[in-house]
């Protein structure tokens, strides 16, 4: 009964999508307030219904309803609590429908929120908003219907995918979806600026928060994901180059982009058809990410259900929504008047060079994942491209992004000079090559490479924070701008990451030696002993447990316990990676196959500054919340600057 | 000019859709690997044979004139038990040579397999160690090659043969002799 009540709410959502995605849009054309007015309680009635689906969903799962197709496919009745929930959204199905609650909450907050919005514009990207939810609506109703029941009910279900079996993976995709569904309020943002032939100051001011939100989100759901693919895929490595990784890397470089480059349209009133542009690709980019991940187009090491069938409507949608958008675009961006003017050596110059390298490295990361797919069809050889090409290619763009990172800040908007910023740059540039030569001749001479990008990684933060100094310094920490914090933070916790990843991919010790219990071995300055291999047992699952004892100077040190888990009910085996960290590194060991005759394959990792990578993640989201929580950007923006900006849209026509 | 450089990003679009659509109406597996040796001549054979008393495997065998399939396999491999009737049936009713090569399996345990459930192999050799499968590029059981009469290598399936790679085969196979 109460999956036939998620069913019959996500069919009327449909229609409330309908009628939301269509009358707001006459409303707004013909000037018509009531009409307009009627896409702020569609979109609230909109996501009531979708909720109300969702938590039908979830009521299947936590009561473990196997008449219910989904919950045979993806759930088991031993399965614990946690895992019950995340199932939810742990399978095709279920994912859309999240993905659908999401942009329904989006959707309900600029209703909410946006009461400071001009009628019609709020009218008109509640209408795109809708349209979108329609596109996503009846893909889940038409394709891929998580209520479907089975008749005879099976006794217990098939269980989860053990890899997704994971607290890190119970919330990645919630938060990755958070990003690109917020993305999808730019564009929509975008399309009606477009649709209103108009982008001003003000509107950059509505859009910048937006993605902010998005930017945030995404960070995190990246940053998780990496995190989960550290510690359990068990290779050591945190970025694979995967293309369901690069899916996700992909908006969130154009996310950035667009971050930026919205600052110059508020700032300055330049830049806009770029900016409306790269709101139009970031959600676009989200949905090509969507669409490579299901559609079975690439291969990947993630699991997910890949059908061609619901590939070719994935891929109508894509077309519609970015083929729309485009064309949108193409005919209505070169009406829009340019603004400000600026010098090349200026705030604006420096922010059009942030907004070229990071699209260049978006759409390298677009050729490199792509390229297998285009050789195959054009050529039928098989390549794979993975971190050669991206080591080639994305880290070489990096440098000169990093580079001109810390000096952007320094310059005047319009017209600056180079030379000041340097010299009070010059300090930090001093220590980041002195750390980048210790690095090469303390660490490891091998790697030159790596020592020059740690030293980016110094100058990031050293530049960011020498930045922040000369603000304090001029006496205005107390009126210093939220937003301005929130940069500092980011741009130097992009810094951190920078330090942790280099230092993991290049100075990392490795030792995979095959063990029984009781023998011993020598690593990183550490005594390794393996103790012993027991059984263990779990709620769903069968393990082996290695107990592994470090040692330093023979002083017990640690002791690790990496498991490997045979799930029963899939008859999958997944390692359970064990690590012991102190913030500077990693001691990370993984168990591998084996048997008492033989002995076990015991990997042993050693990960300088790998949780920098993490940290410095989080810091970078953190930035953006700080950023966002600045009372200039605040959506409900006080009443004083919505009577202000309403003067500013009006001066603007 | 100006027009054209804002139409710029839909054309991209369309050329990417383009890709992606008959991506997924080819019904292409980007999961396969492809193979490397269809087109060149057929890598060495030296096998001994699997049938006491029968000369050893040699590479006279993929040069007779006619096109052969060189079936790796094992005992072991549950997926060779799964195509092991559709080369019973292109023996029979084709008149199809196949050899087959037993690979990293004990050539009793592989005797004892074929004993079970019929040997419809023309020659039968084994690779206990691996080392000739190595010169074929396998990458596991069980693949297949077939070779045509000049001794190149035509076809290479990874994975069991189905009822569908026979409309490839068979003309093939027919074709040749």
């Amino acid at each position: 009964m109460i999956p036939e009540l998620g069913h019959f709410a996500l069919i009327l959502a449909l229609a409330v999508a309908l009628v939301q995605g269509t009358l707001p849009f006459v409303g707004a054309a013909k000037g018509d307030i009531r009409l307009m007015a009627l896409g702020r309680s569609a979109a609230l009635t909109q996501v009531l219904l979708i909720a109300l689906a969702f938590l039908a969903l979830m009521q299947a799962y936590v009561a473990s309803d196997f008449s219910v197709a989904n919950v045979v496919a993806n759930s088991h009745s031993a399965k614990p609590l946690l895992y019950k929930i995340s199932g939810v959204w742990g399978n095709h199905e279920g994912s859309m429908l999240l993905w659908s609650l999401i942009l329904a909450v989006f959707g309900a907050a600029v209703a909410v929120f946006g009461n400071n919005l001009p009628d019609s514009l709020r009218a008109r990207v509640l209408g795109v908003q809708a349209l979108i939810g329609v596109g996503f609506l009846a893909f889940i109703l038409f394709t891929s219907n998580p209520f479907e029941r089975v008749s005879p009910a099976p006794v217990d279900g098939n269980g989860l995918n053990p890899l997704l079996q994971d607290p890190g993976l119970a919330f990645h995709p919630p938060l990755l979806y958070l990003g690109y569904v917020g993305f999808s309020v730019t564009y929509a943002f975008a399309i009606a600026a477009l649709l209103e032939g108009r982008v001003d100051a003000a509107w950059a001011r509505w859009v910048r928060p937006w993605t902010l939100a998005a930017w945030c989100f995404l960070t995190c759901g990246i940053a998780l994901g990496s995190w989960w693919a550290y510690y359990i895929l068990g290779w050591g490595g945190f970025w694979f180059w995967d293309p369901v990784e690069n899916a996700s890397l992909m908006p969130w470089l154009a996310g950035t982009a667009l971050l930026h480059s919205a600052i110059v349209v508020e700032k300055r009133d330049a830049l806009k058809s770029w900016t409306v542009l790269l709101a139009v690709l970031a959600f676009s980019l989200s949905l090509l990410g969507t669409f490579l991940v299901r559609s079975g187009v690439l291969t990947s090491v993630h699991a997910f259900a890949q059908d061609p069938a619901r590939g070719i409507f994935i891929l109508g949608f894509l077309l519609l929504v970015t083929g729309g958008g485009l064309a949108l675009y193409a005919w209505q961006a070169p009406k829009l008047s340019g603004g400000g003017l600026f010098q090349p050596i200026s705030r604006e110059g420096a922010l059009i060079l942030n907004n070229l390298l990071l699209c260049t490295l978006a759409a390298t990361v677009l050729l490199g994942t792509l390229y297998p797919l285009f050789l195959d069809l054009l050529t039928g050889n098989k390549v794979s491209v993975g971190p050669p090409f991206f080591n080639a290619t994305f880290v070489p763009i990096c440098a000169p992004l990093f580079a001109a990172l810390c000096v952007g800040p320094f310059l005047n908007w319009k017209r600056a000079e180079l030379g000041p910023a340097l010299v009070r740059l010059r300090a930090a540039f001093a220590v980041s090559v002195i750390a980048a030569i210790v690095a090469a001749v303390a660490v490891d001479g091998r790697a030159t490479l790596a020592a020059v990008a740690f030293g980016f990684g110094v100058w990031l933060i050293l530049g960011s924070l020498v930045e922040f100094a000369g603000r304090v310094r001029r006496g205005r920490l107390r009126t210093l701008p939220r937003a301005t914090v929130g940069m500092t933070i980011s741009h130097a916790a992009l810094g951190v990451v920078v330090l942790g990843a280099v230092a993991t991919a290049s100075w990392n010790v490795e030792l995979i030696r095959t063990m029984k219990p009781g023998d011993s071995a020598e690593f990183a300055g550490f005594g390794v002993k393996l103790e012993s291999i027991v059984p263990g047992q779990g709620p769903n699952y069968i393990a082996e447990r290695a107990t592994l004892v470090l040692t330093r100077n023979g002083q017990p040190y640690t002791t690790l316990t990496p498991e490997r888990r045979l799930f029963t009910v899939q008859r999958r085996q997944i390692s359970e990676t064990s690590i012991h960290t102190n913030l500077l590194r990693d001691l990370y060991a993984t168990l591998g196959e084996g048997d008492a005759d033989k002995g076990w394959t015991i990997r042993l990792y050693w990960n300088p500054l790998a949780p920098w990578i993490w940290l410095g993640a989080g810091l970078c989201a953190l930035g953006g919340f700080v950023s966002l929580s600045d009372r200039r950007l605040r959506i409900g923006a006080p009443r004083g600057s919505k009577g202000r900006s309403r003067t500013a849209v009006q001066a603007a026509e | 000019m100006n027009r054209t450089l804002f139409l710029l990003p839909l054309m991209m679009l369309v050329i990417l859709a383009g890709f992606f659509g008959w991506s997924l109406l080819s019904g292409r597996d980007p999961a396969s690997i492809g193979s490397v040796m269809v087109g060149r001549a057929a890598p060495r054979l030296s096998a001994p044979s699997l049938r006491e008393g029968e000369p050893a495997l040699t590479e006279a065998l993929l040069r007779t004139g006619k096109p052969v399939l060189v079936n790796f396999f094992a005992s072991w491999c549950a997926p060779c038990l799964a195509e092991h009737p559709l080369f019973t049936r292109l023996k029979e009713r084709e008149g199809a040579t196949i050899i087959g090569i037993a690979w990293k399996d004990k050539p009793e345990a592989t005797r004892a397999w074929l004993a079970r459930l019929g040997d419809p192999f023309a020659k039968a050799g084994y690779d206990t160690d691996g080392k000739l499968a190595l010169d074929w590029g396998l990458s596991g059981v069980p693949e297949t090659y077939l070779i045509d009469g000049n001794g190149i290598v035509r076809l290479h399936f990874r994975g069991p043969i189905t009822e569908r790679d026979l409309s490839v085969i068979l003309p093939l196979l027919r074709g040749g002799s």
